[in-house]
């Protein structure tokens, strides 16, 4: 690595971008263990579960930037908190896309009745909802307070759905519920985990990076609006 | 914390005298409860005691879910915004929406047992553990009115109020709702009530969650 890329990019993007070319490689390349029905769609492990990992961070982020503006009322704050959420969102989606390939290839249908994905499809309209809230205010300060109260509002709700319901429901088909193996009961797991750890790592960097520089995009334009 | 008690004490009396004053609010609540129940039973036929469990369980809580909208969507846009800065010269907002939560619970109270003993009168009253399913009633009561009552302040500083306030409030209650209808259920089925000791308790600690950040946000948000 030359050292000019570290004066372009701080160390944590230039990890970020490693991780993820790691990821892809490996991930495709790297053995499997080969198990019937799922195949080789067992590699959505290296991509549908670190979305939700880096969806769950990201809207953590989002909560702790809601309650320092309700502390000091910062203008880039708020900022801070809505592309953390936006962001969220993108990631959400992404990882309802790639879950409903994998379930299309393995359980033959892009959607099912499951708790699993209903409760994530509800997570996602919680969110939707922060964003028709935001688009409902005139005044820039309220909208930055009265949002961040439903962030704040809406983040425990979303916990329960998605890690405290679902393991309340006996009958899901979901990998690691219902008495369905998760990926560390099977062999050859060791090799799993040396793409699946990075991996979780490289989108959550991934989302906090995309997340500063819509947040820098945004402070800008609210600087040149108080310019105008 | 007793001067807390007692301003709260005093804004539900307030609530309770306003609500009895001006009686065309809480009729036209009910009014719109018998009218929907009606509507679910005509829609079926109007054959009592014909529908499955199943869509006897999920109807009564969606007419409740839609019911308990409508009577808290109120509670914050129906006094004009100069009132509530008079409120606030003489209680602190801790009081205030403790005490419009205990109000909306009173209230979401009264309209879940009317709604029952009318839904059961033209649709037929499947339920077997008639004490659990009041119980869940309760909690489920309290839930939606400490969730609702916070989202109805949220909805009430904005543009479009009375739609956000569908949109706001129905995912955030979702979670509360599928536990209150398998609870509800087991109580037709006459399960034991060992059975939903796991889902009691999360009802309850989720209300318990709800009303603490409410309590905690709320003075945030009646500063504007």
């Amino acid at each position: 690595m030359k050292p000019s890329l570290f004066k372009v990019l701080s160390w944590w993007k230039v990890l970020t971008i490693i991780l993820l070319l790691y990821t892809a490689f490996a991930g495709f390349l790297l053995p499997v263990p080969r198990l019937p029905i799922l195949n080789e769609t067992i590699r959505n492990l290296y991509f549908h579960v670190p979305m939700w990992f880096a969806m769950i961070f990201i809207l953590f982020i989002s909560v702790v930037y809601s309650i320092l503006y309700l502390a000091n009322g910062k203008m880039k704050n708020d900022n801070m908190a809505v592309e953390t959420a936006n962001t969220g969102i993108v990631f959400g989606i992404m990882g309802l896309l790639t879950g409903m390939v994998w379930a299309k290839f393995t359980w033959g249908t892009f959607w099912t009745g499951d708790p699993k994905l209903n409760a994530a499809a509800v997570g996602m309209l919680v969110y939707l909802a922060y964003a028709i809230l935001r688009g409902s205010f005139s005044d820039d300060q309220q909208r930055a307070r009265i949002s961040a109260i439903y962030n704040i509002f809406a983040f425990p709700v979303l916990v329960v759905l998605l890690f405290v319901l679902p393991r309340m429901a006996q009958d899901s088909l979901h990998p690691g519920m219902g008495g369905n193996p998760a990926f560390n009961q099977y062999d050859l797991n060791s090799t799993m985990r040396l793409v699946f750890y990075p991996a979780v790592l490289a989108f959550m960097l991934l989302s906090y990076w995309i997340a500063t520089v819509r947040t820098r995009l945004r402070n800008l334009e609210y600087k040149m609006s108080g310019i105008q | 914390m007793a001067k807390l008690i007692q301003e709260t004490l005093h804004l539900i009396h307030k609530e309770l005298l306003l609500e009895w004053r001006q009686r065309y609010a809480f009729n036209g609540i009910l009014l719109y409860l018998g009218c929907t129940v009606f509507v679910c039973y005509m829609s079926f036929g109007a054959k009592t005691g014909k529908i499955t469990p199943i869509t006897w369980n999920a109807l009564f809580w969606i007419v409740l879910l839609f019911t308990a909208v409508n009577a808290i969507a109120k509670s914050f846009i129906q006094e004009r915004q100069g009132r509530f800065i008079y409120y606030y010269t003489l209680a602190s907002p801790q009081a205030v929406i403790l005490s419009k939560m205990v109000y909306n619970f009173l209230l979401l109270l009264l309209l879940a047992l009317v709604g029952f003993s009318l839904y059961s009168l033209v649709l037929g009253n499947p339920v077997q553990d008639k004490v659990l399913f009041i119980i869940n009633m309760l909690l489920g009561a309290a839930g939606f009115s400490f969730t609702l009552t916070m989202i109805s302040g949220i909805a009430s500083k904005t543009n479009n109020g009375s739609a956000l306030m569908a949109i706001l409030s129905f995912p955030v209650l979702i979670p509360l709702l599928l536990l209150i209808i398998k609870v509800s259920k087991n109580a037709m089925d006459g399960l034991e009530a060992s059975s939903s000791y796991d889902e009691i308790l999360l009802i309850a600690s989720i209300n318990v969650m709800v009303g603490a950040i409410s309590y905690i946000l709320f003075p945030y948000l009646w500063r504007s």
